[in-house]
């Protein structure tokens, strides 16, 4: 055994972050950690990487026992590990990323040429390719990655570990990355791979260990398994991973109309959005597929800013009937108009704020919650108590920054809010990025359920899965344009692919 | 886990959720950090070879040790309490306001102003008159900074510190030219009429309280209301802590920061009524020791909360009235001690900061799990 973690218990005050962890890693593989946010399975790759010490249990590298003081320790013995946010210089050049804390000295000097040559051997033996001389923040975020990962080699690392690798990346980023961790197997690298997404664990890894609240409920072949046997362990209960959704019994009205809708781009580059026009009735959902960067970002600005400078150049938005063009984004949300955005933490909540007051965000002046420019603190406690119940935000603690809870929950603390004003019109955006699995499935059903109570739902996202299982009606966005439309069941996955390429 | 039983006293938070023993390590940091400064100060003065258990009987003295000195402090503190306020509103929209001390300059030559253009104006519309111009005054010299980063972007902090430099030499030119006192050599204006006085406490010995420090109390107390109890207060909290969210839940966060900036200029305009018409009866230039500075301080250690401004301004306050006597009552340090201690309780209280950023760091270390 490569690794192996006997009985790891960590403690944080009260909470047991891992209760008597067990886990064994074969030398030459991918091994999966799968398990739902807070489910301890961060705890113990940092109790292994020495970032914490464990209250009780051991460590065993090459079946030696060890502990260590700090990364540093953990380092030497092999072992490395690529954070979710990564730990690089923005300024600083790829190469003086990589040497940073690590420089080769030579009569006292940075021997930048012994190291480039070294690395550059690194690189063509692992086919990870990387620009040396160009400032890391300007590098796409999967050559980041690459450039991560390389910084482990060059320290002669041997057990990586990759903590959420996909979160950030692009779908085709992602595919680079398993081909390149493929490669650093079959050269003898042992990799653990941390992950919440199934369909990783499915396609990457030989083996897969299962977290559920601080403790491994499974340890499991992954040619033995499949995604619904993962999802149920991970959460503790049957899951549904497909949601059945009835056909939509749309209404006459319109909740939203748009036509042609343009935004110029910057000068000399093609617009950003043109001759976008489509609607949307009461009672449907309509998805809106694309791969990311192609005009979705700004169909949504123009629709809920149209006055703000450089969100609309041409065309008109109506809600509910009404012209909003030359509305103020205020005035637009009083229409019933719930929005659940994309950057939940930059757009949807207050992180350093507690609960109590994320809720009330955009609220602040609904009769509900005010009189005469007054808030009814009193109120806003009630209902937010009710809501953070109704749509299970855990913990249920309205004193709680924001910040603090985990992906999940924070999604559900913004729709529990956003559905207080019982929305006509929902937009939702890319609605369970970085969820779990359980709320996947809550979060999809109250977006069905809104629909069913008259909602008009516009949903963008660039999961095929969700777009294909919720929208009853599909659009395709490729540079700007909206180049396809679908009703429900009349497209495949292939097909619809094809379609956001451009093809 | 605690149930969501929110207390009101917990919201003003940073953020954290406030349990019993935080909220009093919240409380008793800034005091801590106050003491520290007071104290290395002190060392200072050791250090020039005076004795520091007598510098700091000197300053007790010299701050509470009559009803005059006690009264002194209490005018040094009025105005303190304005612009610390002043500066506390625009922090939490995530404004950084230098500019109180040209909105209370316009705000006292604006009263001063009223005053001695209808001097036959009876109380009480005249003092309320003067008043409200000197509100008007820092308004919109609060305003105008506001207006230029939100619809032109341009940073507040530059524009306060020049708008600084435009109202004193608008406040001279008014002094000197338009409104001069011809009965005096000295830079000022001619003295309001007699109905605009209000009224001085007889307690304090002849120092100068008037209804300016009641006034002071009553504003902390609005502002403490609209922060945290009402609609407008809670819009500006949320552009202060991300314009991007604030923007997504369809507040407009350019008319909330010309708001903000406007409500801190009318703040540190009511500096204006204690010291026309509760002290000088006319605008003398230079009648500010830089009140509108020292407010930074002030809300910087009394963490920008209403409460924590009326403690840190009492503070400051104190020190400027006990250091003044050090001048007779020493030979080695001088009043500018005061501008010392001010600067290591400031740097007492950042570093206060760090610390507590340091263990907020360890405590969020040891939350991911």
């Amino acid at each position: 055994m490569e690794v192996e973690l006997r009985g790891l218990t960590k403690r944080f005050g009260e909470v047991v972050a891992n209760a008597g962890v067990g886990l064994r890693v074969e030398r030459g593989t991918i091994h999966g950690i799968i398990g739902e946010n807070g489910a301890g399975k961060s705890t113990a790759m940092n109790l292994l990487y020495g970032l914490y010490r464990p209250d009780a249990g051991s460590i065993l590298i090459r079946g030696e026992t060890r502990s260590w003081a700090s990364p540093a320790q953990a380092i030497a013995a092999g072992i490395g590990m690529v954070h979710q946010h990564f730990m690089l210089a923005g300024p600083y050049s790829a190469l003086d990323n990589i040497l940073l804390g690590a420089e080769p000295l030579r009569w006292g000097l940075i021997d930048r040429q012994a190291a480039r040559a070294r690395l550059d051997k690194l690189a063509a033996q692992y086919g990870l390719s990387m620009d040396w001389d160009r400032p890391v923040e300007q590098l796409p975020v999967g050559a980041q990655q690459r450039l991560e990962i390389l910084k482990l080699l060059f320290r002669d690392a041997s057990i990586l570990i990759l903590d959420e690798p996909t979160a950030v990346l692009t779908p085709q980023e992602t595919q680079a990355l398993f081909v390149n961790l493929k490669r650093l197997k079959a050269e003898g690298k042992t990799i653990l791979l941390v992950t919440h997404k199934l369909k990783e664990v499915m396609t990457g890894t030989e083996r897969v260990t299962v977290f559920r609240a601080g403790k491994v409920v499974a340890e499991l072949e992954t040619a033995r398994t499949n995604p619904q046997e993962l999802a149920d362990l991970m959460v503790g209960r049957r899951v549904l991973l497909s949601l059945d959704v009835a056909p939509a019994k749309p209404r006459p009205e319109m909740a939203i109309e748009a036509a042609d809708l343009g935004v110029a781009g910057t000068a000399g580059s093609r617009p950003r959005l043109s001759e976008v026009s489509f609607e949307v009735r009461r009672g449907e959902i309509v998805g809106v597929a694309g791969v990311e960067g192609n005009g979705q970002t700004e169909l949504l600005q123009a629709l809920l800013h149209p006055r703000e400078p450089g969100c609309l150049s041409a065309g008109t938005v109506k809600v509910m009937g009404q012209d909003v063009s030359r509305w103020p984004a205020g005035r637009i949300r009083e229409l019933g108009v719930a929005v659940i955005p994309e950057d939940r933490l930059q757009e949807g909540l207050l992180p350093d704020r507690p609960v109590s007051e994320n809720f009330l965000l955009g609220l602040q002046r609904s009769p509900e919650f005010s009189r005469a420019g007054f808030l009814h603190t009193d109120r806003v406690r009630s209902a937010a108590h009710h809501a953070v119940d109704d749509y299970d935000v855990r913990p249920r603690d309205l004193t709680l920054s924001a910040g603090k809870l985990s992906g999940g929950n924070q999604q559900k603390l913004i729709i529990a809010r956003e559905f207080q004003r019982q929305p006509s019109v929902l937009f939702a955006t890319q609605p369970t990025r970085g969820v779990d699995v359980g709320a996947i499935e809550f979060i999809h059903r109250r977006i069905v359920r809104a629909r069913d109570e008259g909602a008009g739902v516009l949903l963008v996202s660039s999961e095929l899965d969700e777009i294909l299982a919720l929208s009853d009606r599909i659009l395709v966005m490729y540079e700007g344009r909206i180049v396809a439309e679908f009703r429900r069941g009349e497209v495949s996955e292939r097909e619809l692919g094809l379609k956001m390429g451009g093809a | 886990m605690q149930s969501a039983e929110c207390r009101v006293e917990e919201e003003w938070s940073s953020g954290l959720a406030l349990r019993g023993p935080k909220r009093v390590k919240k409380i008793a940091q800034p005091v801590l950090a106050a003491a520290l400064g007071l104290a290395l100060g002190l060392a200072l003065t050791w250090v020039a070879g005076e004795n520091p258990w007598h510098v700091l009987c000197v300053l007790a003295k010299g701050a509470f040790g009559s009803g005059y000195d006690f009264g002194m402090t209490l005018f040094y503190t009025t105005p303190l309490v304005f612009t610390g306020l002043s500066v506390a509103v625009a922090f939490h929209a995530g404004l950084f306001n230098i500019g109180a001390e040209g909105q209370l300059t316009l705000g006292a030559l604006a009263a001063a102003a009223v005053g001695a253009i209808w001097p036959a104006l009876a109380w009480p519309l005249a003092p309320l008159f003067a008043g409200l111009a000197a509100i008007a005054a820092g308004t919109l010299w609060g305003a105008i900074p506001g207006w230029l980063r939100a619809r032109r972007g341009s940073h507040e902090v530059i524009n306060t510190i020049m708008l600084n430099f435009i109202a004193a030499g608008l406040a001279s030119y008014v002094a000197l030219y338009l409104l001069k006192n011809p009965a005096s050599q000295n830079p000022e204006t001619r003295p309001v009429g007699t109905g605009y006085s209000i009224h001085q406490f007889g307690l304090f010995g002849g120092a100068p309280v008037s209804l300016a420090l009641p006034l002071a109390l009553l504003a902390a107390d609005a502002v403490w209301v609209l922060l945290w109890r009402t609609s407008l207060g809670f819009e500006i909290r949320a552009v202060g802590q991300s314009e991007s969210a604030a923007r997504a839940a369809g507040i407009d966060p350019g008319r909330i920061r010309i708001v903000a900036l406007a409500l801190a200029g009318g703040l540190a305009g009511l500096v204006g009524i204690g010291e026309v018409l509760g002290n000088a009866g006319r605008f003398k230039v230079g009648f500010s020791p830089e009140y509108g500075f020292m407010g930074i301080a002030v809300a910087l250690l009394g963490r920008n909360q209403p409460g924590g401004v009326l403690g840190a301004a009492l503070l400051f306050g104190a020190l400027h009235k006990g250091t003044a006597e050090l001048d007779l009552e020493t030979e080695h340090v001088t009043r500018e001690l005061s501008l010392v201690l001010q600067a290591l309780i400031i740097l007492a209280v950042s570093a206060e900061g760090l610390w507590s950023f340091r263990s907020k760091k360890a405590a969020a270390g040891a939350q991911t799990t």
